[in-house]
C-alpha cells in the first residue's frame, strides 16, 4: 500500500474541499477515504436547490454542488478509495482502514483531517411511548429511499421535529403524492431555516405545531395513527391537548449528531456542547496534526460554510506537513456566554493565526432585537445588531489578527448576545 | 392604496426578511434584502410567485436507479404539480450527465427539466 502524507476521512463536501485546498497548498500525496460507493456524501440525496450561492454565485442542487468539488478532486488527480471504512486512527496518525479489494491496511500519515460528517438522532434517543411498528423513519432515511432508491416510505405522513431535513421531506413527500398531515416541534421555535418553513410548509399548507410532541404511536405491524399533544414549559405533555392523526408513516427530524467515534479513539478531545472536536484557530484538535472540519466538527446549516471551513483545514494541514508546528507564543480562549452556546474555534493563537479567523457559533434560544458583542477582556470591540437570532441558524464573528496583536495582554475573548 | 407585505426570501439559506411595498396592486419597492436576488424574489412573490421544482426520474441500466432533476429556471408556482405529473413516467437511459434534458419545454413553460446528477452505466 502506497503511503500518504495526508489522509482525509470522509469524501463528502468537507473532505472534498479540504483535499482540494491541501493540494493547492503544496501537498502531493493525499488520500480521501470514503465508506459509500461514490464521493459527495449526503449531498447526493439532497436533490433540492439552494446550494452554492455563496461559493459559486449560482443556485445549485446538492448533487450539482458535490460534482463541482468532485471535478476539482479529479482534475488534481487526488487519490480516493470508495467502499472503504476507517477502523481506527491513533495519536501517531496511523490510520487503519479496510475494504474488499485491499483487505485491512495501515497508512502512516503526517496529518489527518477528520471529515466524517454527522448522523441523525434516532428514535431510540427519544422517549416516545407506543409500539415499534414499521413506518417510522428518520427524515434522512426517507430522503434516501425517495431520492436515491426510488421508493415511497408511505402515503399519510406525520413528521416529528422541524429540522431542515424534516421540512425538506415534508415538501418532497407532498410532491410525490403523499399527504403530510402535520409537523410537530417540541420546542417553541423551529430548528430549521425560516426559508424552509416558507417554501416547504407554507407553500403546501402543511401546519407546523410548535411546543407539540408525539405522545402515542398506534399500530402493531405498521403505523396506524400518531397522537401529538402540546407541551408545557418543562416539555411535559399537557393533558387534554391530544390530537390523533391517522397515518402510515412517522418521520423523525430531531437533530444531528457529529459522528466522532474515530476522533475519540485517536485521543481527540470533544466538546460536550457541539459534540465535535475542540479546535484552535487552525482547526487543529488537541492531537497535533489531526484537524477537523464540516459537520463532524459542529453541525452546519449551509454547505457553503462547510466548504469554506474545510478549505481552511486543508490549507492548515498542508502548512503543518510542510513546515511543522511552532509552539504557540500565547493562547487566548474564546468564552461563549450570554446566549452563545459554543464557538468554533475555541482558542486563538494571535501570533500564528491567519489575517482573519471566522468564529462560528450557535445561540441557545430565540433572541429578538439583539446584538452579538465581542469583548477583548472587559472592552467591547465589536457589536452587530440583528432582528432575530435563532438556534437553527449559525452565526459568525470575524476576528482580525491585527486587532489581537495590538493587545499584548489579552487574556480572553468573550462573545455574547446582548439587548440591542 | 399602499400596502406592505412581509416575506422571507427563499433564494438562499440566509432567509432575509423582506418588506415589499405594493401600490395599487403593483410591487414598487423591496427592502431588507442583501442582494439583487432578494429584490427580484420580493417583486415576483407578490405578483407572480415562481419556484424551481426538483424531483427525480428513473434510469435504465444505470449505476443508480434514480437520477435527480430540476426545472432549469423557476416556473409559476401553480404549475408545480402539473410538471411533476409530466415527468412521472419518464425513464432515461444511462449514462446521464448533469445538464442533460429530461423533458424540454415542460408544460409549455418554455423551461426544460434537466438532470442534476451524473449516472454512469451499471458495471
Amino acid at each position: 500500500m502506497k503511503n500518504y502524507d495526508l489522509v482525509i476521512v470522509g469524501g463528502g463536501p468537507a473532505g472534498l474541499a479540504a483535499a482540494v485546498a491541501a493540494r493547492d497548498n503544496g501537498i502531493q500525496d493525499i488520500l480521501i477515504i470514503e465508506r459509500d460507493d461514490r464521493l459527495g456524501g449526503i449531498l447526493n440525496q439532497c436533490i433540492h436547490n439552494g446550494f452554492g450561492l455563496h461559493t459559486f454565485k449560482e443556485e445549485l442542487t446538492g448533487p450539482e454542488y458535490a460534482q463541482r468539488f468532485i471535478d476539482q478532486v479529479i482534475e488534481r488527480k487526488i487519490d480516493y478509495k470508495l467502499n472503504t471504512m476507517v477502523m481506527d486512527i491513533n495519536p501517531d496518525k496511523q490510520v487503519t482502514a479496510m475494504n474488499r479489494e485491499d483487505g485491512m491496511f495501515v497508512i502512516d500519515a503526517k496529518a489527518v483531517i477528520l471529515a466524517m460528517g454527522c448522523r441523525e438522532r434516532p428514535r431510540g434517543a427519544l422517549n416516545i411511548p407506543g409500539y415499534r411498528p414499521a413506518g417510522i423513519y428518520s427524515a434522512g432515511t426517507a430522503q434516501r429511499l425517495v431520492n436515491i432508491e426510488g421508493y415511497m416510505p408511505g402515503k399519510k405522513v406525520v413528521i416529528l421535529g422541524s429540522g431542515d431535513i424534516g421540512l425538506i421531506m415534508a415538501r418532497r413527500m407532498t410532491l410525490e403524492g403523499a399527504e403530510v398531515k402535520v409537523v410537530a416541534e417540541i420546542m417553541p421555535y423551529s430548528g430549521g431555516l425560516k426559508r424552509n418553513i416558507v417554501q416547504c410548509l407554507d407553500d403546501y399548507g402543511i401546519p407546523l405545531k410548535l411546543s407539540h410532541t408525539v405522545v402515542d404511536i398506534e399500530g402493531k405491524e405498521r403505523v396506524e395513527a400518531v397522537t401529538i399533544a402540546e407541551v408545557d414549559d418543562h416539555m411535559k405533555p399537557i393533558p387534554g391537548t391530544e390530537e390523533r392523526y391517522e397515518c402510515d408513516t412517522l418521520l423523525l427530524s430531531v437533530g444531528l449528531l457529529p459522528e466522532n467515534e474515530l476522533s475519540r479513539q485517536s485521543g481527540v478531545e470533544l466538546s460536550p456542547v457541539h459534540r465535535g472536536p475542540i479546535v484552535n484557530d487552525s482547526l487543529e484538535t488537541n492531537v497535533e496534526g489531526i484537524f477537523a472540519c464540516g459537520n463532524v466538527l459542529h453541525v452546519h446549516d449551509l454547505v457553503d460554510f462547510v466548504s469554506q471551513e474545510a478549505a481552511q483545514a486543508g490549507k492548515n494541514a498542508a502548512n503543518f506537513i510542510l513546515h511543522g508546528e511552532k509552539k504557540a507564543e500565547r493562547i487566548v480562549k474564546i468564552n461563549p456566554t450570554g446566549g452563545v452556546r459554543y464557538t468554533v474555534p475555541a482558542f486563538i493563537r494571535p501570533e500564528e493565526m491567519d489575517e482573519t479567523v471566522t468564529v462560528r457559533f450557535r445561540v441557545g434560544a430565540v433572541y429578538k432585537n439583539s446584538a452579538v458583542a465581542t469583548y477583548f477582556d472587559d472592552e467591547c470591540v465589536a457589536r452587530r445588531k440583528k432582528q432575530v437570532f435563532a438556534p437553527g441558524e449559525m452565526e459568525q464573528v470575524i476576528l482580525k489578527k491585527s486587532d489581537l496583536l495590538a493587545q499584548k495582554d489579552l487574556k480572553e475573548i468573550t462573545i455574547r448576545i446582548e439587548e440591542a | 392604496m399602499t400596502e406592505e407585505r412581509h416575506l422571507t426570501c427563499i433564494n438562499c439559506p440566509m432567509g432575509c426578511p423582506l418588506t415589499v411595498t405594493i401600490e395599487d396592486g403593483k410591487a414598487v419597492s423591496v427592502t431588507g434584502n442583501t442582494c439583487k436576488r432578494g429584490e427580484n424574489y420580493g417583486m415576483k412573490e407578490v405578483t407572480n410567485p415562481t419556484r424551481i421544482v426538483t424531483s427525480s426520474v428513473r434510469v435504465k441500466g444505470g449505476e443508480l436507479r434514480m437520477v435527480s432533476c430540476k426545472t432549469k429556471e423557476d416556473i409559476p408556482k401553480g404549475k408545480i404539480f402539473d410538471i411533476l405529473k409530466a415527468i412521472e413516467d419518464i425513464e432515461l437511459q444511462a449514462p446521464v450527465k448533469i445538464g442533460d434534458v429530461v423533458l424540454a419545454n415542460v408544460c409549455d413553460t418554455g423551461v426544460d427539466v434537466i438532470a442534476t446528477k451524473n449516472v454512469g452505466v451499471k458495471a
